[in-house]
């Protein structure tokens, strides 16, 4: 299974990389109109995973011949199925992105199967060739490679040595934002440890706000996080006189004297891939996923609160990643003593999709 | 720093936190308190505390002036409590009902004005801290106060002493006791529960102005995850009593510092029950409290929810 | 609470009355469907108003009302789906509001009743149980586990007097949290590593549409329950029963109706409703059980409920109209750039109006009966 995975992911990130060199030098051979139907399922605005959705989004709509219908705040239920329905139907959408993790199963799946002519692709690495319909599919971004970034960066801006993260859930995605991201800060200061606070939800302004005050106060001088939207996070920690670390969206602003900086989805490169295929009556790839190295995540630019050193290793840290060098260098260990990754992975790996662990040098436990 | 034991840290981890949590839930409370003691209930505070929220930021921006943001928050707070005292006397409107209806108003208000200040940054609510002679810095973020706890206190206090001495008070208490009584002294039922329910949309409105003004301190659609519905709650809890209220306040914002408080030690095990904490606590004081004849003699006569 | 309650004749006059006076039912039922219409009339000009404000157009915003709500098969089917757990929430509400409580746990009993159903169903499809036995089952233990999480509200208000709205809303709480517990813990499927769910319980096990329709069964079990309870509450001793208590608990019990009983029942029937909507949210829907089951239906209910006065018949409309306004929400954001709020606010606006209208009952003479005698 994972052996069929790695070559189906290989063969379609070669495909990728070519879609999007494709969409970034002929932009106006957008002939056909498109229309593209989006779903989010928080307010557009949110500072976080929505708002960097919408903004590229917003990018796509500068193109001519394209058309992008938006609704916000829906939930993970058949309200989401009926939203989309609702576009192909009433608004002749002939694509429709789902961006919330709930959506595709059993939403997408069965839309799928009842619109074969309209094409539905999901933010999560889930789709299957074997499992799913053929115009169903996934893209992702491997945040992750932001958050080693972040790390590296951090390692190098703290004194305290202590560095907190404030996470929603302790689900895959997650836990492999927290290992990458202590990964990073270990590789530049073995002293480093990161804490992490669960929430225990998505948005919960009032308890992401008191997870930073218990991690300032458990000594943590760099706070990062992921939740939907950080605005609080980052707010409070600055006004606690922490550096911080960005998430989903650019939390610069708010942030002027203790930005490091922070990892960002480019969903520009997967939207305007897509568009452009759709204009020239391309088929679409199934799955369109990467990191660095394909230009679908990026940093922050540096705030106030990096040091030199830590630009610098940064700096240098995006462009082995962009060479494809691992993250997860083999073997280590969980945070209890078990080895759990046992050999060397490659960033892309499916391997690292299903972690359920937080690695040694992460303060905190999921269950 | 290091050297302190997880006991200190988790305690004043709770302390910071009532400091922090519960100034919203004593605003609301002592709103909700005010109106219930009139003999009304207002439901919808959740509400009033998210379009209090959203203005009080708005206005903070346009002005530059985060009090005048308070003061803002509180008349859109006493113009929902207005408008929610005005048809509830009419006959045959039922306040509980109403009460979720401008809860959903309010929201709604807040949420479709509120989108264009999401993203800009408004001038905060300073505060100042009860520590700084420690010099400690833990202790002085602890003890990390705002103004507007302060005034929440001298609310209470104003507000116990006005229903225990003064002449408004009886008549506020009177009105909720016993219509018929009160009504037989001349007082005009309808216009003392007006009054009183549109001074507890003003102080639930001030109660968001906190929110987003001061902890957590920014404007955004998830901020009250439910604190304006808790609030009804706590005054049931704190049985009619404003002191007891701003107890309840800082007793509540403290439970809800407990989970994140225990994470940052290393005790992380069931941190959903932690987070639920207050809910249960709250109903097994209700189950504890209730039936007593001492709650019963505190229940406003009146009130709907304790028929 | 008397005024809570349905506020028609004294059932006792009623009865009589029923097959005697046709012209009566006539009138007061016409008074039932005019003054809400009225009253939607009055909340789409005031809303109109708003949107002329914002330099928007109302006309279109109801043009785009009737086509996403109301005006293709597909926005029907669509209004329809939203309906469904709708009417099972509010009469979750509209039950103990006939006894004269405000249960505001629907929302609670959803969540627990879905939970358990679909933790029933892990042995079950495991077992390879035959799918109607398992889905049988799994209602049940959605409507027994909803039907404990009011009626532990409804418990406590008769042996401690506890309130039961602000313990029903807290039980909500507890409710959610408990789900999470068990759907992040022991009861967690790890083959869906990234949204900690239950397992799911397959597509052979899901219930089905509707013939003909994209909507699934929920619905027309929801309708066929709420006649049943209406016959329940309109034709049967306990409904009486509950009546009389809903408007006096204290002469109910000098007559010796077994009141704490009758409270018990309605919460526990109330807790079931909401429970069997989990179970259709869970067996219909989701396929397993996690955090999307806190979707806010509960909430809604109480809303509608209310707007239906507690009639478990009128409760069907109503659904569907609230139904109608939140399918055709999107569309609106859609095409008019307005933000989904823009549909709170309408809604916001019509419960109010149609909430105070409420007192517009009674005083129009064409709807009185002419012989007012026996009315007391």
């Amino acid at each position: 299974m994972s052996l069929l995975n790695v070559s189906r992911r290989s063969f379609l990130q070669g495909t990728a990389a070519g879609l999007v060199a494709g969409a970034t030098g002929i932009r106006s051979a957008a002939a056909a109109d498109v229309t593209i139907g989006i779903v989010y399922v928080g307010p557009r605005d949110d500072f976080g995973w929505n708002q960097a959705h919408a903004t590229a989004v917003k990018a796509l709509k500068t193109l001519s011949g394209v058309k992008a219908v938006e609704e916000e705040n829906v939930p993970e239920t058949d309200a989401c199925a009926k939203s989309m329905e609702s576009m192909v139907n009433l608004d002749s959408a002939n694509i429709v992105l789902g961006t919330s993790f709930g959506y595709f199963d059993p939403f997408m799946v069965n839309l799928a199967k009842k619109y074969s002519k309209v094409e539905f692709r999901h933010a999560a690495p889930l789709w299957s060739a074997d499992k799913h319909p053929k115009n169903l599919g996934s893209y992702f971004g491997y945040l992750n490679q932001g958050h080693y970034v972040d790390g590296i960066a951090a390692g190098l801006s703290t004194k305290s040595n202590k560095l907190g993260f404030v996470a929603a859930k302790p689900i895959s995605s997650v836990l492999s934002n927290i290992n990458s991201f202590m990964l990073g800060a270990k590789k530049v200061n073995p002293n480093a440890v990161v804490q992490v606070i669960f929430t225990g939800d998505w948005s919960l302004p009032v308890r992401e706000a008191e997870a930073v005050n218990a991690l300032v106060d458990a000594g943590c001088d760099v706070i990062t996080c992921h939740v939907d939207g950080p605005k609080v996070v980052i707010e409070t920690a600055e006004k606690r006189g922490a550096k911080t670390c960005g998430h989903n969206a650019s939390q610069a602003p708010l942030a002027p004297k203790g930005f490091i900086t922070g990892a960002e989805y480019k969903w520009e490169t997967f939207y305007k891939a897509y568009a452009t295929a759709l204009g020239k009556g391309e088929p679409l790839p199934n799955m369109l996923a990467g990191g660095y190295e394909a230009d679908m995540v990026q940093n922050s630019p540096f705030g106030a609160g990096a040091t030199e050193a830590a630009k610098a290793a940064a700096t240098t840290a995006i462009a082995d990643l962009k060479a494809k060098k691992p993250i997860y260098v083999g073997p280590l260990k969980d945070n209890k003593g078990k080895v759990v990754i046992t050999k060397t992975y490659d960033n892309l790996d499916p391997f690292l999709d299903q972690m359920d662990y937080l690695l040694e040098g992460v303060v905190g436990s999921i269950t | 720093m290091s050297g302190d034991s997880p006991f200190i840290i988790v305690l004043l981890a709770i302390v910071g936190g009532a400091l922090r949590v519960s100034t919203p839930f004593m605003f609301v409370a002592l709103g909700e308190c005010l109106t219930e003691k009139s003999g009304r209930v207002n439901l919808g505070l959740e509400g009033t505390l998210v379009l209090g929220a959203m203005c009080a930021y708005a206005i903070s921006f346009h002005s530059g002036s985060p009090w005048l943001g308070v003061l803002a928050a509180g008349c859109a707070g006493s113009l929902l409590g207005a408008i929610h005292g005005y048809v509830c006397k009419l006959p045959r409107v039922n306040d509980i009902a109403i009460g979720i209806a401008m809860m959903l108003f309010g929201t709604g208000l807040a949420f479709f004005f509120g989108k264009a200040y999401i993203q800009p940054s408004a001038p905060r609510l300073e505060s100042f801290s009860l520590g700084a002679w420690t010099g400690n810095q833990q202790i002085e973020t602890a003890l990390q106060i705002n103004p507007l706890l302060l005034v929440g206190v001298v609310v209470a206090i104003a507000m116990s002493w006005a229903f225990a001495n003064t002449k408004w008070g009886l008549i506020v208490r009177m009105t909720g006791d016993s219509a018929p009584a009160a009504r037989a002294m001349g007082v005009s039922v309808d216009m003392v529960r007006f009054l009183s329910t549109t001074a507890g949309g003003f102080l639930a409105g001030v109660g968001g102005a906190f929110l987003s003004l001061f902890y957590p301190g920014s404007w955004n659609q998830g901020l009250s995850s439910g604190q304006g519905l808790m609030a009804v709650a706590l005054v049931i809890f704190a049985r009619w009593d404003p002191i007891r209220c701003a107890f309840a306040a800082l007793l509540f914002g403290a439970t809800g510092a407990i989970g994140p408080a225990l994470q940052s030690v290393g005790i992380t095990q069931g941190y959903y029950f932690f987070n639920a904490a207050p809910y249960i606590l709250t109903l097994l004081v209700m189950i504890a409290s209730a039936g007593s004849k001492q709650a019963a003699r505190n229940v406003p006569g009146e009130l709907s929810i304790t028929k | 609470m008397a005024d809570i309650a349905e506020p028609m004749a004294p059932p006792m006059v009623a009865a009589s009355e029923w097959r005697g006076d046709l012209s009566i039912r006539i009138r007061r039922g016409a008074e039932y469907v005019a003054i809400p219409l009225f009253a939607l009339v009055v909340s789409a000009i005031l809303f109109s108003l708003f949107l002329l404000a914002l330099g928007k157009s109302p006309i279109q915003f109801f043009q785009l009302v009737h086509q996403g709500g109301f005006g293709t098969a597909f926005s029907i089917q669509n209004t329809l789906q939203r309906a469904a757990p709708l009417i099972l929430t509010a009469l979750a509400v509209a039950i103990p509001a006939r006894i004269g409580l405000v249960m505001i746990g629907g929302e609670g009993a959803l969540v627990v009743g879905g939970f358990a159903s679909a933790a029933i169903a892990i042995p079950l499809v495991t077992g390879k149980a035959s799918p109607m036995v398992a889905l049988i089952i799994m209602a049940i233990a959605g409507m027994i586990f909803g039907a404990l999480w009011v009626g532990i509200a409804g418990f406590l208000r008769y042996a401690r007097g506890v309130n039961e709205t602000i313990s029903s809303l807290l039980l909500t709480y507890i409710g959610i949290a408990t789900m999470n517990f068990f759907v992040e813990g022991a009861l967690r499927d790890l083959t869906n590593p990234n949204k900690p769910s239950t397992m799911p319980i397959g597509d052979a096990y899901m219930v089905g549409k509707i013939p003909g329709t994209d909507v699934h069964w929920g619905l027309a079990i929801g309708v066929l329950l709420a006649i049943v309870l209406h016959i329940l509450m309109s034709r049967t001793t306990f409904g009486f029963a509950v009546r009389v208590t809903g408007g006096n608990a204290r002469a109910a019990l000098a007559q010796g109706i077994p009141v704490g009983k009758l409270i018990v029942i309605c919460c526990l029937i109330a807790g079931a409703c909401a429970g069997l909507a989990g179970f259709y949210e869970v067996a219909a829907i989701q396929g397993r059980a996690n955090a999307s089951l806190v979707a806010g239906y509960g909430f809604t209910g109480i809303l509608v409920a209310f707007l239906a006065r507690h009639n478990a018949i009128a409760i069907i409309p109503v659904a569907i109209m609230f139904g109608g306004l939140v399918a055709s929400g999107g569309l609106v954001q859609r095409r008019m750039d307005l933000p989904d709020a823009t549909v709170l606010v309408l809604q916001g606006l019509t419960f109010v109006v149609l909430l105070v209208s409420e007192t517009l009952y009674g005083r129009f003479k064409i709807f009185q009966p002419p012989i007012t005698a026996d009315r007391t």
